[in-house]
């Protein structure tokens, strides 16, 4: 199993630090697709819902360390956001591991990178998106 | 505004082998001429260069682009001059997608080409989708305050306030201490002209308490700082009291502490082992009792045990420092115990040429078997494993002198929290890119110069407070701003009056009048936290709309067609 991983990465902090792990030419298995956004806040329980309605394995959501925040308190509003989506998650069937929330600074190449390896590795023994891969239609 | 027909171009960027040598490019340029709404694709060997700017700007025209995506590296770095080129050819830099399959790619699957070409078509495909939802946007101009504020009063910030104020700009200069200076006023002689420290840093000090266009506020500690580019709030703390006052732009040269090498080799427990800051202030008051022999240890809590970088200026400090004892006593024994010699530079090379020359020895240990100091009688006992010679090296000593690494301070840190800027792995502050933006920080009108950023020697700190000066100096002079075109809008027709994004924002930047929701649009910087609160889908962030990354998760298995 192969499992396919969507990220959700903060302009500041953490895009920046999938940048460095780049520059540092970190290797880590291709299984993400990163997303920018400006801040983790903006990252919606129904971007993450919707992550896995296609069939995404895995969603990963980064941003700066707290109190680090370039924009003061929208990683609070993530770590909020993400228990929220935890408790829809168990509704919909879905395992808790496969929504993951990270602190990565941007000099912290080395951190992306590993949790990249770790996820994967995780994801693998958590098996497959029960709701299929690709196939769900969304409005 | 909405165009009848979408046509986007897709530039595929071979970066000479950094994405050609690990992603298959002309099968990604394949893929992409069949993906929904693309008109054209090309690859480029460098998509940066003149003829691949020119490529997008001819085929923006010949092919009647609306819509121009380029894979390459980082947006972080080219976003502006690939935008900068869409904005030639008549296109709005809002329509101007990047695809970073560089940095997120190739450079991190090297040895897994198949991999990383799947995942470049895509990341292709995911771009593709959201170039097509993009929109233009137009930018908004903001006035700057034309005046700056410098963090620290070292060599650095001075400098910096110098050659600010000399372009006629106020500056604020802000230093904790009572006095100018910073960590020049304790040393005694510079490497490598040997030249009294205070006599290069005095006239700097006058220049600046002296001139017109500069405010020194000595003895002040920062407080707060509000806003961004082209207008910054700042209040101070000065005996108690606030003093506030604006900025455009700002300059970070707090610089750094020496490493207090408490618990290695004796330092603490006997009186004769010091550390090279300590022997600068013995040398410069003439303190420095005659000593027949002397111990240096370089690599003191540096490189792996309190500290894992190399501080740089150390060695280059004890062997100025060594020649300078052999000056006042000629026949004193002088060892400098290294692991291994950063002697950087025709200069430095030649010094510690000279310095062997003078009979200084150096002896190279391990980190594995590093010396032991010990007392024997009235004297230090110093005993190091040569590993030239392959055998245990046994020194009497008058004084061993420790060099330590430069390391951030709590103030540092602080100012760190203070300003939202990041520190690096080492704590030191960290630059917005470590080739093409040496001095910027990634927010916008923040700039960092001198140790702040890590160690470094004198002629290395002004040569960066002059570029961050120079940085700090060009939205000054320009007198605007653009802000970019991020802020959140708001349907009123779909909007309930909940509220419950007002309390989202950290800028004050929405405000519920009469049960209808306002926004200050030059107070929102962008962060879309209230849109991912907003209940009915009314708030919508510009180029991060709901919908265009939506499209991109879409996307991810197979191209999808709105």
């Amino acid at each position: 199993m192969d499992p396919k991983i969507v990220a959700f990465c903060c302009n500041w902090c953490s895009y920046a630090g999938a940048d460095l792990a780049g520059v540092s030419r970190m290797q880590y298995p291709p299984n993400v697709r990163i997303i920018k956004v400006m801040c983790s806040g903006r990252v919606e329980p129904s971007f993450i819902l919707r992550a896995f309605e296609v069939g995404i394995d895995g969603v990963l959501i980064t941003g700066c360390h707290i109190g680090d925040c370039h924009y003061v308190s929208g990683n609070l509003r993530a770590e909020d956001r993400v228990k929220m989506a935890k408790e829809l998650m168990k509704t919909l069937g879905l395992e808790e591991q496969r929504l993951r929330l990270e602190w990565i600074s941007a000099s912290e190449g080395e951190k992306f990178a590993s949790v990249i390896k770790e996820f994967v590795e995780d994801l693998k023994s958590v098996g497959p998106n029960p709701l299929g891969k690709g196939e769900a239609s969304c409005p | 505004m909405e165009e009848k027909e979408i046509r986007i171009g897709v530039f595929i960027c071979h970066c000479g082998t950094n994405i050609g040598g690990s992603v298959d490019v002309p099968a990604v340029v394949e893929y992409a001429k069949h993906l929904p709404n693309v008109v054209h694709a090309e690859r480029n060997l460098y998509t940066c260069a003149d003829d691949g700017l020119t490529a997008i700007k001819n085929a923006i025209k010949q092919h009647k682009l609306n819509r121009v995506i380029v894979a390459s590296c980082t947006p972080r770095t080219h976003e502006p001059l690939f935008r900068s080129t869409c904005e030639e050819a008549g296109l709005n830099k809002y329509l101007f997608e990047f695809v970073n399959i560089r940095e997120h790619c190739s450079w991190v699957h090297m040895k897994d080409t198949e991999g990383a070409t799947e995942k470049t078509k895509e990341l292709v495909r995911m771009g593709v989708a959201r170039a097509t939802l993009l929109e233009p946007q137009e930018e908004m101009k903001i006035d700057v305050e034309q005046s700056a504020m410098v963090i620290g009063g070292g060599i650095a910030g001075i400098t910096a306030a110098k050659t600010l104020a000399n372009q006629g700009f106020d500056v604020y200069l802000v230093e904790k201490e009572a006095v100018l200076g910073g960590m020049l006023r304790n040393l005694y002689r510079l490497f490598p002209t040997g030249e009294d420290s205070l006599d290069s840093l005095q006239p700097s000090i006058a220049a600046v308490e002296g001139h017109e266009k500069i405010k020194v506020f000595s003895s002040c500690e920062l407080k707060e700082v509000k806003g961004y580019i082209g207008n910054f709030d700042v209040t101070l703390l000065r005996e108690g009291k606030e003093v506030n006052f604006k900025v455009g732009t700002i300059i970070v040269a707090t610089g750094a502490m020496e490493f207090e090498p408490k618990g290695h080799y004796g330092y603490g427990k006997y009186d004769h082992v010091i550390t090279q800051m300590q022997l600068e202030k013995l040398l410069k008051d003439g303190q420095l009792k005659k000593s027949d022999s002397v111990v240096m240890i370089q690599c003191v809590g540096a490189k792996g045990e309190e500290v894992s970088y190399c501080s740089r200026i150390c060695c280059m400090v004890a062997i100025k420092n060594a020649m300078l004892i052999k000056e006042i006593n000629p026949d004193a024994d002088i060892h400098i115990l290294h692991n291994d010699i950063q002697a950087y530079g025709a200069e430095y090379e030649e010094l510690y040429n000279k310095a062997r020359e003078m009979g200084i020895r150096f002896i190279k240990y391990t980190p594995e078997s590093p010396p032991c100091v010990t007392m024997d009688g009235e004297k230090l006992k110093v005993e190091v494993y040569n590993e030239l010679f392959g055998e245990q090296f046994m020194l009497g000593t008058d004084l061993v002198v420790l060099s330590t690494p430069l390391v951030q301070h709590q103030g540092g840190v602080e100012i760190s929290k203070l300003l939202r800027v990041p520190l690096g792995k080492d704590k030191f502050f960290f630059e917005a890119h470590v080739k093409l933006r040496p001095v910027d920080f990634a927010t916008d009108g923040i700039f960092l110069c001198g140790t702040a950023h890590g160690p470094a020697e004198v002629a290395e700190s002004v040569s960066q407070a002059l570029a961050a000066a120079s940085g700090a100096g060009i939205p000054l002079s320009r007198g605007f701003v653009q802000i970019e075109a991020i802020s959140v809008k708001v349907d009123l027709e779909a909007c309930i009056g909940c509220g419950f994004c007002v309390e989202m924002c950290p800028y004050q930047a929405l405000d519920m009048v009469d049960g209808k929701l306002e926004i200050i649009e030059a107070l929102c910087k962008g962060c879309g936290t209230c849109v991912a609160t907003c209940p009915t889908g009314a708030l919508e962030q510009r180029h991060y709309q709901n919908n265009q990354i939506i499209s991109q998760i879409k996307s991810i298995f197979h191209p999808v067609i709105e």
